[in-house]
């Protein structure tokens, strides 16, 4: 399970924004977690609240974004459902994956003096 | 203190950021891209189940290009170097990176594993990933191509149950086909539909270690993933004895 090695690095990066805006304490973590990305949200959220003991992450409720996988033609922009084949029914070329794949820190709400 | 309302209390600002969460990771594999695209070496991540034929494979690649191509390895798993002997025992050079509980390989892990390995000769450089169908697929190396082993007795429908790593797949290697007349309920053509359905630009190569079916497309395909410039011509290197 690799969702902690995930919050380890989430964890990480908080600490070290938190480091440069001086921040006292952080009170909030927004992230979002595409469809396609390989990581379980309800995995992640347990792994976060294992982890954020003793971090300046102790008392910031995590807040996951979960992102639906979407799939369109990078020609004509046609969306291509899920579970057809990955190529555009018009264009005749390879589908390319428009969001679906984000482990992405969107932001920090940080309590500053 | 608060600068809306002058009350004395502290300030919560939102701060944003937008940033991979694995941004650390990301950096680390490209420093080794940056290493593997200078030295010419094609860094391949080599994925798939365990016991999906991983090491077999590999063998039997060193086995028909014995001297004339330079091979090496990194073998990942949690416990044991046995996969990293039996690649040296096979005439590729190769270091064992043992995971502990982890269950894939990360940038860090790969580059600690170069330092004192002489990489830098090599023409092709596997990175034989812990066996898994999910965790590894997240994690950039640094490799120039992703390639993951499935096995024929894996069934069918593999690639829709896992299309976080089949979707980054630049191959497939399709493995033990020998074992095809013993399963009369497998059909190659329904694996082959399965990934279509979660890889936009699929390959799948049916190729068999033991009988030597497909391996000789597999050292192609290896090959058109050289630089161009390391294109040699057909004549001997004078230089080499």
């Amino acid at each position: 399970m690799h969702e902690y090695s995930i919050v380890q690095a989430l964890v990480e990066r908080v600490e070290e924004l938190a480091r440069e805006k001086r921040a006292r304490a952080v009170h909030g973590v927004l992230v979002s977690i595409g469809e396609l990305s390989g990581v379980e949200p309800d995995l992640l959220a347990t792994a976060y609240v294992t982890f954020r003991e003793r971090t300046i992450c102790e008392k910031a409720e995590l807040t996951i974004l979960p992102v639906a996988a979407r799939w369109d033609c990078p020609r004509c922009r046609q969306g291509i459902p899920r579970g057809s084949l990955l190529s555009c029914p018009l264009c005749g070329i390879p589908a390319r994956l428009a969001a679906g794949d984000e482990i992405v820190l969107e932001r920090i709400e940080m309590e500053v003096a | 203190m608060c600068g809306t309302c002058g009350c004395g209390d502290e300030e919560i600002v939102p701060v944003e950021v937008h940033d991979r969460i694995l941004s650390g990771n990301d950096r680390t594999a490209r420093h080794n891209r940056e290493h593997f695209a200078k030295w010419s070496v094609v860094a391949v991540n080599l994925m798939g189940s365990p016991g999906a034929g991983k090491t077999a494979i590999l063998e039997a690649t060193a086995a028909r290009k014995a001297g004339a191509v330079r091979f090496g390895a990194l073998a990942g798993d949690l416990e044991t170097s046995r996969d990293a002997e039996r690649l040296r025992r096979a005439g590729i050079p190769s270091v064992a990176i043992t995971t502990g509980s982890a269950c894939h390989l990360d940038a860090e892990l790969v580059h600690r594993a170069l330092h004192g390995f002489p990489w830098q000769d090599l023409d092709f450089l596997f990175i034989e990933n812990v066996g898994n169908l999910v965790c590894p697929a997240i994690y950039d190396l640094g490799q120039a191509a992703n390639v993951v082993a499935l096995s024929v007795t894996e069934g069918e429908d593999k690639p829709l149950k896992y299309p976080v790593m089949f979707r980054r797949a630049d191959l497939v290697l399709l493995t033990k086909t020998d074992l095809l007349p013993y399963l009369p309920e497998v059909r190659v053509d329904a694996i082959r539909d399965a990934l279509a359905r979660v890889n936009p630009a699929p390959a799948l190569l049916p190729v068999s270690a033991r009988t030597g079916e497909g391996m000789s497309e597999w050292l192609s395909w290896l090959e058109s993933r050289r630089p161009a410039f390391e294109e040699e011509p057909a004549t001997a290197d004078p230089v080499s004895s």
